[in-house]
């Protein structure tokens, strides 16, 4: 339903250099002299929240343009072109968020295991691990608003702010979270996760191919959502067209009844006076 | 402008004066608040002497979340906000007059959490300037987020259960800007308790800019 | 077309009103009254379809028009916890309305005196609507927009609506109210039939809505 050559091409390709990335990091890249083969949880681990990244940077960008284009939102054929463009970009601010949110728990998840590897916890109060649980649980909200049911247009403009609220919200957190660790630094973190910046060689070539393989899945899978988005509203839009047939067909029926509903009508109000 | 956020603050607190909620409903809780973090730390002065800062801030917070739940639904009841619309106010004067009256009903909920705090948990304090500072900006900072996500959510559906979820994690970090603020002042840690309070007073005009340009497209309809 | 949530709540209507008259819309329960009534007062966005009221295009700017708009819904606007004064204080401040003006509304329609002094909350249903009338009529609206405005009150305060709603087109005003009860809508000039969001009389063809004001 929603592939296309193109995609199919891409997810061909995406799953076979998810293949390489396997055995590249599992067999190729060596153990780290420290961690032993814990570090390899750092293909999945860092990857992941770079796209994760990538993913929200996008849902802020596409939410400005649905901002942008709902503001001029006049009538006319102009109106309808900014009106398509906003649903547009409201779509990939949805289908983004999703991939962010999903990629935000694949990095906790990894990074916590990896913790309790090198840690022996799975979780420290590590500045940048409380920033991402914030991030994850911030666009939890994002998407539990983007649920409710409400007017398309009106929920896009919704959660638009909301999004841009999320991002500029989010150097305030990083920084303020940064500032609170570093004052009160319990714990040297230059191994595990977030540590992981100083490494050479093949396990650097390995890093750095497995964002390319993240960053190929997630445009799949991104690709693949943002379709079965503008499918849901296509159905939706025609289960409007059957709706406005149904209440014009109300109407018709209503013609000839309507003046014997009337009177019961009428009836109804003396009894209840 | 003025004019019509006075309108709307005027009326917010009138409410509050009429029916007390603030009083009568939110300050009990956040009191309670208080108390159970007692139970939950066994009562232990040492430890309840050390997190008192980050208690008063946790108990302000959920007070902040009730407030900003309760002015909106007097809003969405009966059709008010549409009245406040066809009166021609503009969207930005809405918001700002209901984080106005808000910010002053949390103000008061922190005073009541704090003279709590310091009958309740024996606490010292070093440097009431600090206290005060801190204090303005924090609650002043959670009532524009209140109010912004209570605008959010207005006349949704299940936006009860929505608002802690959306709302939380964004006043996080004056949660912990308030918490280690108020450690200084109270003695309880070496801290730079008035940079604490600098990034407070940031992070507050920064969600005041964001107000201004959220106010239009969150208000405007709906 | 309007969309409440995602129900069709009007589906073409395609109605003209002109400056000072007085339009009654009748039709049975979910017929699109009051959705028409809120649409007109720019709350409801309009889709496909050419929609102006009092010279300014909902499509473009539903913003504009609201200030010059009365609406009075199923639920009367009013905050339950304060009391009747200042719920009419602050409506006067709203619209910026002149004491005098204020006054003569509050003797109007009786709540004035002891009732001032009462929580809304404690009125009963025929006085809240007295006060949300007192509340319009201090708005001194171009378009008096009003959603069943007879039910709950007793025949003296129907005579003194009927009355208001008289002065406001004689003034030049211009009213649309949405009634079940066939005796009140006699006392308007026009009566307009809607059903499945559609209007009886007139041609179903292209969707339009528009109580076109020439002022």
């Amino acid at each position: 339903m929603t592939g296309s050559l193109a995609t199919r091409v891409l997810g061909a390709v995406a799953l076979a250099a998810v293949a390489v990335m396997a055995i590249l990091a599992l067999w190729i890249s060596p153990a780290d002299e420290v961690q032993g083969d814990a570090v390899r949880l750092m293909y999945v681990h860092v990857p992941s929240i770079w796209v994760a990244y990538g993913s929200f940077v996008l849902t802020a960008f596409a939410s400005a343009r649905v901002l942008w284009r709902t503001r001029s939102g006049a009538g006319g054929s102009q109106g309808v072109i900014a009106d398509r463009q906003a649903r547009h970009w409201d779509r990939v601010a949805g289908a983004a968020a999703e991939l962010g949110v999903i990629f935000t728990a694949l990095t906790l998840m990894t990074g916590s295991l990896w913790g309790k590897v090198t840690w022996g916890a799975y979780w420290q109060w590590d500045a940048r691990l409380t920033t991402s649980v914030l991030l994850f649980v911030t666009y939890l909200g994002y998407l539990a608003l983007r649920r409710l049911p409400a007017e398309s247009r009106s929920r896009a403009r919704r959660s638009a702010v909301m999004a841009l609220i999320a991002v500029v919200n989010l150097p305030i957190v990083h920084f303020s979270v940064d500032w609170w660790r570093t004052l009160h630094q319990e714990a040297s973190l230059e191994l595990g996760p977030g540590g992981a910046r100083n490494y050479t060689g093949e396990m650097y070539w390995t890093l750095l191919y497995s964002w390319a393989t993240f960053t190929m899945v997630a445009l799949w899978i991104g690709i693949h959502r943002y379709r079965v988005l503008r499918l849901e509203e296509l159905a939706e839009e025609a289960a409007l067209e059957e709706l406005l047939a149904a209440r014009r067909a109300e109407y018709e029926n209503a013609g000839p009844r309507s003046t014997e509903q009337e009177s019961n009508e009428r009836a109804e109000q003396v009894t209840s006076r | 402008m003025l004019r019509e956020i006075w309108i709307v603050c005027r009326k917010d607190l009138t409410i509050e004066w009429r029916a007390r909620v603030t009083l009568v409903q939110i300050v009990p809780t956040v009191l309670l608040v208080l108390v159970v973090f007692a139970f939950a730390f066994d009562a232990n002065p040492t430890l309840l002497g050390a997190g008192a800062g980050g208690l008063f801030w946790v108990a302000v917070l959920f007070g902040a979340v009730l407030g900003s739940k309760r002015s909106f639904d007097i809003e969405a009841e009966g059709g008010n906000l549409d009245a406040l619309r066809l009166g021609g106010l503009a969207p930005a004067a809405i918001l700002w007059g209901k984080a106005t009256a808000l910010a002053l009903q949390s103000m008061v909920v922190g005073v009541f959490a704090a003279a709590g705090l310091l009958v309740l948990f024996s606490v010292t304090v070093e440097d009431w300037l600090l206290i005060v500072a801190a204090g303005l900006c924090g609650t002043a900072a959670f009532a524009v987020c209140g109010a912004l996500y209570g605008a959010m959510t207005v006349g949704l559906r299940s936006a009860d259960t929505l608002l802690p979820l959306l709302l939380i994690p964004v006043a996080a970090p004056v949660l912990l800007a308030g918490t280690r603020a108020f450690d200084v002042a109270l003695g309880t840690s070496a801290d730079q308790g008035w940079s604490w309070t600098a990034l407070l007073a940031v992070v507050l005009v920064t969600y005041i800019a964001v107000g201004w340009l959220a106010a239009g497209p969150l208000l405007e309809d709906a | 077309m309007a969309l409440l949530d995602r129900f069709p709540a009007l589906a073409g209507v395609d109605l003209s009103v002109q400056a000072g008259e007085m339009v009654c819309l009748r039709g049975p329960n979910g017929a699109g009254k009051s959705t028409l009534l809120r649409a007109c007062a720019g709350l409801v966005p309009v889709r496909g379809a050419r929609a102006e009221v009092l010279g300014f295009d909902l499509r473009a700017d539903r913003r504009s028009v609201r200030r010059h708009v009365g609406l009075l819904g199923h639920r009367a606007p009013l905050y339950g916890d304060l009391r009747v004064d200042d719920q009419v204080r602050h409506c006067a401040e709203l619209h910026s309305a002149a004491p005098a003006e204020v006054t003569a509304a509050v003797e109007r329609f009786g709540i004035g005196g002891r009732l001032g002094a009462v929580a809304i909350r404690r009125l009963s249903e025929g006085q809240q609507r007295r006060v949300a009338l007192a509340c319009l009529t201090i708005a001194r609206p171009r378009l008096w927009l009003l959603d069943e405005p007879h039910a709950g009150l007793d025949s003296s305060n129907r005579d003194a609506l009927d009355d208001l709603l008289a002065d406001a087109v004689t003034a030049g005003a211009t009213v649309m109210f949405a009634t079940h009860e066939v005796g009140r809508a006699g006392a308007a000039a026009r009566q307009v039939l809607l059903a499945g969001g559609r209007i009886e009389e007139g041609s179903p063809t292209p969707p339009t809505i528009g109580p076109n004001d020439a002022a």
